[in-house]
């Protein structure tokens, strides 16, 4: 699937909750569910900072061009975040994701919600994911 | 009997506007009081007054508007003296905030008085802003920062802080009350006991000022600092208390206008205090309306308002304690209406985001004490801090959120 028809999914999940607790629920679920990310890859390298818990973030790229995603963090709801963002730029190719448009954070009404604060690092994982894909566009010998 | 009591909260709460609104449909409860307090009507007036009827540049202008900007802010001067008790009102010196007091201190006595091989002591329980300041001072002085070690319940160890004395030691700079624990220090024995080794002692006041009385004189403590904001007043200002004595004899900490007797290109000398330390044009507007807010507390009075937030500290604590899986984190003697705590097995960012959906705000994380939160060997907490307008209503709401936490991430 591509890049935004997985965004529209998750904005059509999302307008089936009335008020934020169920939408909560719905990201602590994630949370819950996101595999832990392995103890090696927890490494102070991988670890976003400016956030007000733990995050860290894994990337590769495999052989056939696409940038693969591993998120975790202490504080569940981060880690739902980290789980949506997972779902729609894992396995998607470098390119795509450094270029993508998230809208689905402004259509599910998270923006008014709680990315203004840096604290919940939805930016951050957002950064960082599009820099490491623009670094394995370098790699690939891609423009940038 | 029914006691008959003047403190009417809920009269009190018609003179903040702001907490009469919704938050994601559900009506505010302001739980953030130890990072900043809401303003009175009063003060707000005063803000407006200021604009619209004399903002001018103050002290040296001769044409009316500026003779009453000028006339207002050292009003404030005044006023904020007679509210920590200073003998003088060259003692009172206007800054940006407690972190701005700190610092001027920290530059300018530290430059006049501290060298290599002297001892800076703080505690463990200190704010970053009185820690940085001093490890700044150390590192280029060669000075030795110690730091006062405290008990599980968040008290300071007194024999341990009388151990770290000695006649190196030239300064010692404590908290008054945690913004993390909200323990109260026993300032006052502090203060003694490093007079009795020559020691200068600066008392960093933020979160004491808004809810204990305050008496510099007879704490005798060398300097006091502390916020506006956090006790009702606008952002931006703060006091810088400090002896007559020590202040003359202080390098000043910035050049430039205001804090100048006459310049020229081979020498300038300084202003008298307490202007030998208020470079440049203040925050004229912002320091006019603090006295409102200084007023405002006085009209209440500080003994009315301790003993309520007292109340609802004993009523907080027990409830809360009530919570499965909650521990409090700073149990100590005396206390101000502060709650810090952790719920087992829920991250503190978890705790506040879910909070504020249901209207309710908290502050979570380090609390800019990341060396206590060491101590405890935890990341952080969720804290609430109670002002003079909660309520106890307002605590069942945090407990009934809790609940609700507690049931989202089992």
């Amino acid at each position: 699937m591509k890049i935004n028809e997985i965004q529209d999914e998750i904005v059509n999940e999302f307008a089936m909750f009335d008020d934020w607790s169920d939408k909560y629920e719905y990201i602590i679920d994630i949370g819950k569910k996101l595999p832990p990310l392995p103890a090696e890859y927890k490494t102070e390298e991988n670890k976003i900072k400016g956030c007000q818990s733990q995050v860290w973030l894994h990337s590769q790229l495999t052989n056939d061009g696409k940038v693969f995603f591993e998120g975790d963090s202490d504080a569940i709801i981060v880690r739902g975040l980290a789980g949506l963002l997972i779902r729609i730029l894992s396995g998607q190719k470098p390119e795509e994701v450094a270029k993508a448009d998230l809208y689905f954070i402004d259509k599910v009404g998270m923006s008014g919600h709680l990315a203004q604060t840096r604290s919940n690092g939805l930016a951050s994982m957002v950064k960082q994911m599009k820099l490491d894909s623009l670094a394995y566009q370098a790699k690939l010998g891609q423009k940038i | 009997m029914e006691l008959v009591t003047a403190y009417n909260v809920t009269d009190i709460r018609k003179d903040f506007p702001i907490l009469n609104q919704t938050v994601h449909g559900k009506p505010l409860v302001y739980f953030d009081n130890a990072a900043t307090t809401q303003k009175p009507l009063p003060v707000i007036q005063a803000l407006t007054e200021y604009y619209q009827g004399y903002n001018a540049n103050i002290h040296r202008g001769i044409h009316t508007l500026a003779e009453k900007a000028t006339a207002e802010y050292e009003g404030t001067r005044e006023a904020a003296r007679q509210f920590i008790n200073a003998a003088q009102r060259e003692e009172i010196i206007f800054t940006r905030g407690t972190t701005e007091g700190i610092n001027l201190v920290a530059a300018s006595f530290g430059r006049a008085f501290i060298k290599a091989g002297d001892e800076i002591i703080i505690s463990t329980m200190e704010h970053h802003s009185n820690i940085v300041p001093w490890q700044m001072l150390c590192e280029e002085t060669g000075a030795k920062l110690s730091v006062i070690p405290i008990t599980d319940e968040g008290d300071i160890i007194l024999e341990e802080y009388e151990k770290l004395l000695s006649e190196k030691t030239k300064m010692v700079a404590l908290v008054y009350v945690s913004n993390s624990l909200g323990t109260i220090n026993p300032v006052k024995q502090v203060i003694d006991l490093a007079h009795g080794y020559g020691a200068r002692v600066l008392v960093d006041g933020a979160q004491a000022t808004a809810h204990l009385d305050i008496d510099v004189q007879a704490l005798d403590c060398d300097f006091y600092v502390f916020s506006s904001h956090k006790m009702y007043g606008p952002t931006g200002v703060g006091v810088l208390y400090g002896k007559k004595a020590l202040l003359e004899a202080m390098p000043p900490y910035q050049g430039g206008g205001e804090m100048i007797k006459d310049v020229s290109f081979e020498r300038t000398t300084y202003n008298e205090l307490p202007y030998k330390f208020e470079a440049g044009t203040p925050n004229i507007a912002d320091t006019v309306a603090f006295k409102a807010a200084l007023q405002y507390v006085n009209n209440i009075g500080k003994a009315a308002i301790g003993e309520y937030e007292q109340e609802l500290l004993a009523y907080g604590t027990e409830a809360l304690s009530g919570i499965p899986g909650l521990r409090i984190i700073g149990q100590a003697r005396e206390k101000i209406s502060v709650i810090s705590f952790r719920v087992e097995g829920i991250h503190h960012q978890d705790i506040g985001i879910i909070l504020d959906t249901q209207g309710i705000a908290v502050r979570t994380g380090h609390h800019c004490t990341q060396p206590l939160m060491q101590r405890f060997g935890i990341p952080g907490t969720s804290r609430a801090s109670f002002a003079m307008y909660n309520t106890k209503e307002e605590i069942d709401r945090l407990v009934q959120g809790l609940h609700k936490v507690r049931k989202m991430f089992a």
